[in-house]
């Protein structure tokens, strides 16, 4: 399974993503530069954390633009996995590819410590080894994941089982403790929480290990079907 | 060449937490008058053209496009020139 890692100019989480893939995986992963017109090679797109473009205008406004972003696009429209994390999340929303926006914190805070994480939804790609219910513990680092949409995208949200991650105590004041949703397919998540950045007990908490390995299972349940190994 | 003034701001029905700090400031400065304070931006483009009408819907496609976010934010803009 063939892990990319965005680069945006500002991105400061993607040595992060990457180590993370090769530490917990040993797949293949590429760094991959945002004017980048090919992401066909890829089974799983990461779009990590930091401030693109120096989040000038909104975080994520301008990157939603980067010519990687169509290949992003088509991508999830293939049915790859997007994961989103923090300002990767803030650029997802962006781009139309998950719904809602992410407002400042309510604290005009920026918070950097960790948090309990509630797992909402274990049935999607990147969730499927934690127990539905769990709480782990994942670090935040962020001034604008005060995640927001209107009432009939919440309602869906609920109704289709798009929340994957909420607070167990609310840092940001986003709506419903909302940490992390995924689009209607299930196969682009975006959170606020830094999975990478707790890989290891080294880190604080290896809790985030679990995406990774999430990933690469349901990867293998969809396509080993079809191969003989 | 015209000019664009855009306004972009929070819609009223989302908390402006730097509005809300703000308008505290005033407050303890002793300006209790202020109701609200909402805070949003102010963009000046300088556009190489004469037809308004083109302008306005180019203008307009920019703001929905880039310029505001239109799930929380609303826009009005202009033309000068």
């Amino acid at each position: 399974m063939k892990f990319a890692v965005l680069v945006f100019p500002g991105s400061n989480c993607d040595i992060d993503c990457y180590k993370a893939v090769e530490e917990v995986l040993g797949e293949p992963v590429d760094y991959v530069w945002h004017t980048a017109t090919d992401l066909s090679a890829y089974d799983c797109i990461l779009v990590p954390g930091g401030f693109s473009y120096g989040d000038y205008l909104r975080c994520g406004a301008i990157s939603r633009f980067a010519p990687v972003m169509a290949e992003v696009a088509k991508a999830a429209e293939q049915g790859k996995y997007v994961l989103g994390i923090c300002n990767g999340f803030q650029i997802l929303t962006e781009a139309g590819l998950l719904p809602g926006t992410l407002l400042r914190n309510t604290s005009l805070k920026f918070l950097c410590h960790d948090v309990v994480l509630r797992v909402e939804n274990n049935d999607n790609p990147f969730t499927v080894d934690y127990e539905q219910g769990e709480e782990i513990t994942i670090p935040i680092a962020h001034g604008e994941g005060n995640y927001y949409c209107d009432e009939a995208t919440l309602e869906s949200l609920k109704a289709n089982n798009q929340i994957i991650f909420t607070y167990a105590s609310n840092p940001n004041g986003s709506l419903s403790n909302i940490a992390g949703i995924s689009n209607e397919r299930g196969n682009v998540v975006g959170m606020m929480p830094h999975p990478e950045r707790a890989v290891n007990t080294l880190l604080g908490s290896e809790d985030g290990k679990r995406m990774f390995t999430s990933i690469l299972k349901a990867w293998r349940d969809q396509h080993d079907a079809a191969t003989i190994r | 060449m015209l000019k664009a003034k855009v306004y972009v701001t929070i819609k009223q029905s989302v908390l402006d937490p730097q509005g809300v700090a703000v308008q505290g400031a005033l407050h303890s400065m002793g300006f209790g008058e202020v109701e609200s304070a909402r805070i949003g931006k102010y963009m000046e483009l300088t556009l190489d053209t004469t037809d308004r009408a083109e302008a306005e819907a180019r203008v307009k496609t920019m703001c929905e496009k880039l310029l505001a976010n239109t799930v929380v934010e609303d826009y009005r803009f202009e033309l000068e020139g």
